[in-house]
């Protein structure tokens, strides 16, 4: 029943040609590959919703071809993709899949078929999901949210097909995270290599792995709320759909409850946030500590605070309702759970910038990404303050505050995360190294653009600008310069929208024409920087396991040669007494 | 050492090498992770369950909710996983793969049951769309089945290639089913 | 550097943003001025925490950079893996930051959740893609109502069998009147699907949801005509679901009020074939799905 480690701890599944190799392959470092890559084209393709609704936001009526379904099928589609099939998926499937194996010592996951098919489900569930916008009324355009009823209800562009693909997809993607989420909780509890002790892991492992386990525990909701409207919309039960009018007539349906949906959906929707937030937060701190040549300030509160960060994040799900129309009572618990959430978070930003503060810092390309992580959370991790603050957020919820909010603390601020991580692993994946100019053009763009793109956002906010509105039409409240501003917004996403090209320039060209990357370029002290082979081989470490005698942050070590010791570097025999 | 003890060490102060000590197997770890999963869907199922009926959801809510009638099968069918059961239990523990046969076929009488309750209930007019009572007892209990033809699957598997960790592994979910299967039922006598 | 340089100027062109930027508020139009205080003590600490923050950073930056003519020198990073006791008091003094603009935050919810005694009921009422709204009429009280009673006639869906709800006055499709300085509260119904009653200078909103009925409560404090959008998607429309909200002075709102038309004028006026259907809609066996609101 129970089994130690050895170096040929289990047979390799080995494959004997170019299509295991590639396609149906079993490594977690393709699967990884494959993983990004599909979350990348996919995250493209909501990009270009976004700039589609910023076209007609700024400058509305010039566009004829977008009416208003298009609309909300853009936001929805966009929303959707972004939070589930592109971040999610991204974090886990791609850094989930690459780094944990390596960072902890393991030749691959525990359950390697189970990886590959937990792949091959996610692929599905973005081709039903694609298969959206070509089924008769387009996709669903009931806000990323989904509220039934009007989700499955007359008036909703995508009420009758584009909401199926859009439920079927989700409920695969759930079967496909479920498959993948296990893996890297087994993987993590059980094949860690010798020495590798739960606090000598890395916080990139720490994050993924807390992200996984909340994955685990909140898609479910996900899950049952898509079966639940599935069977509403498609056999005629009222779990969800109340006696209501629609096209003039009475619905057969009677007595089911709308806010049911809200809370199961919410219930899988905060922890959402942070199984976005969380691995990002353990990443952001291995590229921190390793730019700034110094331990990570506080490891163990930073482990244990992305440990409550994960537990708490279960107990705060109806502050997305405080004007849902739930009994107004509940709000006292949820905003002062939500505010408890604030403490932290908090102690992880102060820790990161005390690992900045004394020490050495080299500022290369996925460092300058991580200092704008830094300062973007910062701003959209205060401005969930006043959202979470009940009585706040009664005249801001469904503003522009909202949209301004969660763009900075969960789209830009991981996103952000995501390409200092590509820039700093790229050379680890690929052997090679990319072009510093292009990376640094693309950093001052995409971070200078994206907060003149949000910043402003805020103030429309709070002047009382309502999201999800396809065109803000006349209002008494409304001056003229908010759509001044809009035009503005426009601009600016637009051009962080071309600036994207530059990254995937730089990506592709360096993949083939970059010089050769050092084993170790930044002078890295964590497992995954010490592969016999860069690339890693198929099975990652040759013969023999490594063997870890210290933690992952041993920098600037006082009389130690250089500035940085692996872990795999043995300890000097101490003295014995 | 205690998880506590594990959490709170002061990992950059040289100390001893841990010394390795024996883990899980990597298919006990995953299926108890599983478990995990499924209880926290069930359980929602659950709440959802309660909340709909109105125990939770305030006083506006229509009184539709009409609870279905408690047929001598369901009793029956509970017997029959109940001694499906056992069945592994007594594979897990004797190493024989003639108990495991045993409990998976029991296993599958209990699904052909559960179709016949089905079966039962539309004759009886208690349509899926008729009654949120109705959807909830189809919901549950298809999720439920499913689950176990799951385990059916991997029971195969485990058979096929009679590896006796892996029909101790069937054994604990085997057992876990069962207990998510009382939980409904009583539930869906009780209401 | 430069980016050091940028957070700062980051930082001080938020500040300024904040300071000359032509958007905020809208003045505010009622008794709601505890939530604007509960924002404004949530944006000084907020923005205490974001300059003092992004300026450490900046510095931090500048500061600790890695300068190549410093290796020779034997520099390196200063090595200490933690500080328990800075680390607590930085957790001591985010926790007094965070219940100072939590108090506040939850002294305005409770106002907002507890409707004063003397507040007149009156009823709003969304369906795609307009507004409606209802009275209590001379009575107080509002009649029974549930989306199965609707016909033609009787779009709010009253209950022709509850007495309570003949005096109830009827304004489909028109403008909302308030009488300044008496609070109400508005309570919430939805013909079809989700909604949400939202004026941006009462600051309050809330959601509609079919099936059950919401409230909140507000009492208007200066004349004037304001807008009411739909602050919840509900599809196509979304966008151009507007109504207008006018708070009258107290004999302006009476004239109006006395212009309205009452349920029993409608049924009066209805023609005998759509008054039969009307109550038959109220003979078939169901509940409403509100009843009568004091």
């Amino acid at each position: 029943m129970a089994t130690t480690l050895a170096d040929d701890l289990r047979p390799l599944h080995h494959p004997h040609s170019w299509v295991t190799k590639y396609v149906w392959s079993q490594d977690h470092k393709v699967i990884a590959i494959q993983y990004s890559c599909t979350a990348i084209g996919i995250g493209l393709v909501a990009l270009v919703l976004s700039a589609l609704m910023r076209l007609q936001l700024g400058f509305p009526g010039a566009f004829p071809a977008i009416q208003p379904d298009n609309y909300l099928q853009f936001v929805s589609m966009h929303g959707m993709i972004m939070v589930v099939y592109l971040l999610t998926a991204l974090l886990l499937g791609g850094f989930g899949n690459y780094l944990i194996p390596l960072m902890i010592g393991a030749r691959d996951m525990v359950f390697p078929f189970v990886n590959m098919l937990s792949y091959w489900f996610y692929l599905l569930s973005v081709i039903v999901l694609v298969a959206g916008f070509f089924v008769p009324g387009g996709p669903t355009g009931a806000g990323w949210t989904l509220y039934p009823p009007q989700a499955i209800s007359e008036g909703t562009p995508g009420h009758q097909w584009g909401i199926v693909t859009m439920l079927v997809s989700l409920a695969i993607f759930v079967a496909a995270f479920t498959m993948g989420g296990l893996n890297y909780v087994t993987t993590v509890l059980q094949a860690r290599t010798r020495g590798m002790t739960l606090m000598r892991m890395p916080l990139s492992v720490w994050g993924i792995f807390t992200a996984s386990v909340m994955g685990l525990l909140a898609f479910p909701a996900l899950f049952v709320a898509a079966i639940m409207m599935l069977f509403d919309h498609l056999a005629g039960t009222s779990f969800f759909m109340p006696t209501m009018q629609s096209m003039g007539a009475i619905t057969p349906t009677q007595g089911g409850s709308p806010l049911l949906f809200q809370h199961l959906f919410w219930f899988f929707g905060h922890p959402e946030v942070y199984i976005v937030a969380l691995p990002a937060f353990g990443i952001v701190s291995d590229l921190i500590s390793v730019h700034a040549r110094r331990n990570i300030f506080g490891y163990r509160m930073m482990v244990w605070a992305i440990v409550i960060i994960g537990a708490l994040s279960f107990l705060v799900w109806a502050h997305h309702m405080y004007v849902s129309g739930m009994n107004p009572y509940f709000g006292f618990f949820f905003a002062t759970s939500t505010l408890i959430i604030a403490i932290p978070t908090a102690i992880k930003v102060y820790n990161w910038l005390l690992t900045l503060w004394r020490g050495d810092i080299h500022l290369r390309v996925p460092m300058l990404f991580a200092i704008a992580f830094i300062f973007t959370f910062i701003h959209g991790g205060l401005s969930g303050l006043f959202l979470g603050n009940v009585s706040v957020d009664v005249p801001l919820s469904d503003t522009f505050f909202v949209v301004a909010h969660f763009h900075m603390v969960m789209g830009v601020s991981p996103i952000l995360v995501i390409f200092g991580a590509i820039y700093h692993w790229y050379p680890k994946i690929f052997g090679r190294m990319w072009n510093d100019s292009l990376g640094k053009m693309h950093f001052w763009i995409t971070f200078i653009g994206v907060y003149a793109i949000f910043l402003p956002m805020h103030y429309l906010g709070i002047l009382g600008v309502p999201r999800r509105y396809y065109a803000l039409g006349q209002a008494d409240f409304i001056p003229p310069s908010v759509h001044l501003a809009n035009e503005w917004i426009s601009i600016a996403a637009l051009i962080v929208f071309c600036a994207q090209g530059l990254f995937f320039y730089n990506m592709i060209w360096s993949l083939f024409r970059g010089p050769k990357a050092d084993p170790n370029p930044w002078g890295a002290a964590s497992l995954e920087w010490q592969t016999p082979d860069t690339p890693p081989a198929h099975g990652n470490w040759g013969p023999h396991l490594p063997t870890v005698y210290r933690w992952a942050y041993d920098y600037s070590v006082p009389g130690a040669p250089r500035d940085f010791i692996p872990q795999t570097e043995p300890r000097e025999p101490e003295p014995r007494a | 050492m205690t998880i506590l003890a594990r959490l709170t060490e002061k990992s950059w102060e040289p100390g001893a090498q841990p010394v390795e000590r024996e883990r899980p197997s990597a298919g006990t770890v995953g299926t108890l992770a599983y478990f995990g999963v499924a209880t926290v869907m069930f359980t929602l199922l659950v709440a959802a369950y309660l909340m709909r009926m109105g125990l939770h959801g305030g006083g506006d809510h229509v009184h539709d909710w009409k609870p279905m009638p408690d047929p001598p099968l369901l009793w029956i069918n509970t017997l029959v996983l109940i001694a499906s059961s056992l069945a592994w239990e007594g594979a897990r523990r004797t190493h024989r793969g003639g108990a495991a046969i045993m409990g998976a076929a029991l296993g599958m009488v209990f699904l052909a049951g559960q179709l016949l309750l089905w079966r039962h209930y539309q004759a009886a007019g208690y349509y899926l769309s008729a009654n949120p009572a109705n959807a909830f007892f189809y919901l549950l209990t298809a999720l439920h089945g499913l689950h176990l033809m799951g385990g059916l699957v991997a029971a195969g598997r485990a058979l096929a290639a009679a590896n006796m960790r892996n029909i101790a592994l069937c054994a604990l979910y085997w057992h876990f089913l069962l207990i998510v299967w009382l939980v409904l039922a009583v539930l869906l006598l009780s209401t | 550097m430069p980016v050091a340089v940028a957070i700062a100027m980051l930082v001080i062109g938020s500040v300024a943003f904040h300071l000359f930027s032509p958007w905020w508020r809208t003045p505010i139009a009622s008794n709601w001025g505890s939530i604007d205080s509960a924002l404004d003590v949530t944006l000084w600490i907020c923005a205490a925490a974001f300059v003092g923050l992004n300026l450490f950073l900046a510095w931090a930056l500048v500061k600790y950079r890695h300068r190549p003519e410093y290796r020779g020198l034997g520099y390196k990073a200063h090595y200490e893996p933690e500080n328990p006791s800075l680390e607590k008091r930085l957790t001591l003094w985010t926790a007094i930051g965070i219940a100072g603009m939590l108090a506040p935050g939850l002294a305005a919810w409770g106002k907002y959740v507890s409707v004063p005694k003397d507040a007149t009921v009156i009823e709003a009422v969304g369906q795609q893609w307009q507004w409606s709204f209802r009275y209590p009429g001379p009575d107080g009280v509002l009649g029974a109502a549930g989306v199965k009673f609707i016909t033609p006639d009787n779009g709010l869906g009253l209950d022709p069998l509850d007495p309570y709800g003949r005096d109830d006055l009827v304004v489909e499709g028109g403008d909302l009147h308030l009488a300044v300085g008496k609070p109400v509260k508005i309570v919430l119904r939805s013909k079809d699907v989700l909604h949400d009653f939202y004026v941006p200078e009462f600051r309050a909103k809330m959601d509609m949801v079919p099936g059950i009925v919401t409230y909140f409560w507000l009492t208007p404090i200066r004349t004037g005509t304001f807008d009411i959008l739909c602050a919840e998607l509900c599809g196509t429309g979304h966008h151009a679901m507007r109504g207008k909200v006018v708070v009258d002075t107290p004999r302006a709102f009476a004239a109006w009020q006395a212009q309205q038309t009452s349920f029993n004028q409608i049924l009066a006026e209805a023609p005998p074939a759509a008054m039969s259907i009307l109550i038959l809609k109220a003979n078939a066996c169901s509940t409403p799905t509100s009843w009568s609101i004091r």
